[in-house]
């Protein structure tokens, strides 16, 4: 039935990267640079087709390469030019080098990052090998639950990106598969919409301002180069104040607002599982049927991971008793994965924190259900029973 | 085309003061291509020679636009900005207005063979295919000279790299040169040529030539550098006469597919003359060396019977 109440507003089934694309086609890019790979490909088929039909007046440039892709991205980008591209896994590890120079250039290109496995074994199903291995390139990180938030973020993601505080680059990560192939009603943005809330890029020193001549990349030695690593840090450290601004005005706008992280029956939890993107839903799921039964349990879904909300994460967690951080990606440091790093060392100032797990959970797409969910929470509820947590760390499902 | 004294009465784009060594054939090639062009330049550097030598924060010696990202994509960041330029021209957003369409900006990457013959082949490559428009210049000087002197596929047979010394039993770099402007031919590019910097005026001629074309467009300069070549700076521009002498260096071009041979030696001169002002091939003068100068020679005479065979030919 239609939704009368929201006239500028529409519902639509879509895909992720339908959405996505359909985003993409909405901001209108100056720039974007692109290579296929699955699971993101379809995001780039479909633009190509907004494109074809004279629906943007992009500058779609297919490269040879991720690396090319990212590389064009940091031309345009510096050109002066809104530059857009979508990735994988595999192509996202490929741009790696590029990556840290897009950050260290203080360029806002926008990536939508369709998270998948990474080789070997070759797999091209959801995981966040891809995104976690970026995460200290210098790129703000936003995470997605569902279609409606990766749809969402992705305007965002420009309006953070080219804020003067910020200057950076942004990924909008989203499952593959689980969230790219999977249709969704969600609730669009009408293209005016989309253009008056991100505006139009006017880069303040563009490389193509042949009257006043900029030299970009120069060479950095000791006596600067850390320097300029300074203020890259400051930088995206003052992006949150950013991020949190931009989501209320999404929210102010378009009735959806975002922060930093989502929590659902938090408040009063005793146990709490901390996890990223589409497990999230599933988690929710497991929630409602525990807290049928009474039993108080809760979820922290951090949406930035980049740079990390450490302080909302502390004070979200406080008075939960046991909490389990569940990684789609290990690190191979041996201790974890990497989101169960970052939060166990968000809370190690916590007056009265709580117990601590992690497990590794999903890699190559493995089901992640709602029995899995509650057999996290059952065991948080024994370490709240015995005090002792057995298995700090483990894989989960193998 | 501008006199010598017109040319040295021209603003420098590439202005002194740099750090590229005494007798180095990049600067000259890098002020002979940007005064080439008729419009505003946007220059772009893969890593290498020309961009350490001629940006370390905060100094520049570029008065144009000038960027650099890495090693392997000049062609790719080009390729970026070039695609930028063409957006906001079309959505009227350009931050200088183009006077007309001859007053364009033009797209210029430099590149070291290095960056060109191998690490940056694909990116080269794939820009090529896409027909961005742009000028590629390789400033080939044959090895990797900003990391020491090791061997690419640029290296002449023979030569003496950090990565393929002369030892006892391996006399230097067993193999021949990749040919990158055959390459380049091959992907149907308007226009692709050869030239040296002692020809300052074909090589300002060549790069006016691809400059004015819309299209993806190459010049190979032979580049001669004392430090790896083991050579005297105040020989450079010698070396690079006598490497299109000795026919090592062909001078053509190949404009819109008709090959055309800029320069035919009255006297071809051997190639020993050329080997022997290098240290690089100072081995191959000991005894044993002789095959190996002869097998040089035969490969640069086979090479160049072909090009006379092809001259003001179509060849594609």
């Amino acid at each position: 039935m239609a939704d009368n109440t929201a006239s500028k507003t529409k519902n639509s089934a879509l895909t992720g990267n339908s959405a996505m694309a359909l985003a993409m086609k909405q901001i209108d890019p100056d720039v974007c640079a692109v290579y296929p790979i699955t699971p993101s490909t379809t995001v780039i088929e479909e633009f190509s087709s907004y494109v074809a039909d004279g629906a943007v007046e992009t500058e779609f440039v297919t490269v040879e390469s991720e690396h090319s892709a990212m590389s064009a991205c940091i031309g345009a980008s510096a050109a002066g030019g809104r530059a857009m591209t979508a990735t994988s896994s595999q192509g996202l590890a490929l741009m790696w080098e590029m990556l840290y120079i897009a950050s260290g250039m203080r360029l806002p290109i926008i990536m939508t990052t369709v998270n998948r496995a990474l080789a070997a074994p070759i797999n091209i199903h959801c995981d966040h090998s891809d995104s976690m291995g970026a995460r200290d390139s210098g790129w703000i990180q936003l995470y997605s639950e569902t279609v409606q938030e990766a749809y969402d973020n992705l305007f965002q993601a420009v309006k953070i990106a080219e804020d003067e505080r910020v200057l950076l680059p942004v990924m909008v990560c989203l499952d593959g598969f689980i969230t790219s192939h999977a249709i969704e009603v969600l609730s669009l943005i009408t293209d005016d919409e989309a253009k008056d809330f991100v505006g139009d890029y006017t880069a303040k020193h563009p490389l193509l301002d042949t009257d006043n001549p900029a030299s970009m990349g120069a060479l950095a030695l000791p006596d600067t180069y850390m320097d300029f690593k300074h203020v890259q840090s400051d930088a995206i450290a003052a992006s949150k104040e950013v991020v949190i601004e931009v989501g209320k005005e999404f929210g102010k706008r378009f009735g959806r607002e975002y922060g930093l992280i989502d929590t659902y029956q938090l408040e009063d939890a005793d146990v709490a599982i901390v996890i990223l993107n589409s497990a999230a839903g599933t988690t929710r799921v497991a929630i409602d049927e525990l807290r049928a039964k009474g039993l108080k349990v809760g979820l922290l879904k951090p949406r930035l991971f980049r740079p990390f909300p450490h302080a909302e994460m502390v004070e979200a967690l406080k008075g939960v008793k046991a909490v389990c951080v569940l990684d789609r990606a290990d690190s191979f440091s041996g201790f974890g994965g990497p989101l169960f790093n970052e939060v166990r060392s968000a809370l190690y100032d916590m007056e009265d924190r709580p117990k601590i797990m992690g497990r590794i959970y999903g890699l190559g797409g493995k089901d992640y259900t709602t029995e899995n969910a509650v057999a996290i929470y059952e065991a948080l509820f024994d370490v709240v029973k015995t005090g002792k947590i057995d298995t700090l760390n483990d894989y989960m499902g193998s | 085309m501008a006199t010598l004294k017109e040319l040295a009465g021209q603003e420098e784009l590439f202005s002194g003061g740099h750090r590229l060594c005494a007798g180095c054939g990049i600067p000259p090639i890098v002020r002979l291509v940007l005064r080439s062009a008729k419009g505003p330049v946007v220059a772009t550097t893969a890593t290498g020679c020309l961009e350490v030598g001629s940006t370390i924060y905060p100094y520049t010696s570029w008065k144009v636009p000038w960027m650099h990202s890495a090693f392997e994509n000049a062609a790719a960041t080009i390729s970026g900005i070039e695609s930028a330029y063409k957006a906001l021209k079309r959505k009227g957003r350009l931050p200088v207005k183009p006077v007309s369409d001859d007053k364009d900006t033009k797209f210029i990457a430099f590149g070291g063979d290095g960056g060109t013959y191998d690490i940056g082949l694909q990116a080269l490559s794939g820009a090529m295919e896409r027909g961005h428009n742009f000028l590629y210049v390789c400033y080939d000087n044959g090895a990797y000279m900003n990391t020491g002197i090791q061997r690419s596929s640029a290296t002449p047979l023979g030569s003496a790299t950090t990565t393929s010394p002369a030892g006892s039993v391996i006399p230097g770099k067993e193999e021949y040169r990749k040919d990158i402007t055959r390459i380049m031919v091959a992907h149907r590019s308007p226009y692709v040529a050869q030239a040296s910097p002692h020809n300052w005026k074909d090589l300002e001629k060549k790069a006016a030539r691809a400059l004015e074309i819309n299209g993806p467009t190459f010049l190979n300069v032979m580049s001669p550098c004392p430090l790896g070549w083991y050579s005297k700076p105040e020989d450079s521009i010698a070396l690079a006469k006598l490497s299109t002498d000795t026919c090592f260096w062909p001078l053509y071009e190949v404009d819109e597919g008709v090959l055309k041979i800029s320069y035919k030696p009255k006297e071809k001169k051997p190639i020993g003359d050329w080997l022997k002002l290098q240290g690089r091939f100072k081995h191959l003068f000991k005894p044993g060396g002789e095959e190996i100068i002869e097998k040089i020679q035969l490969d640069i005479d086979t090479n160049w019977e072909r090009l006379l065979d092809m001259d003001g030919k179509l060849i594609f």
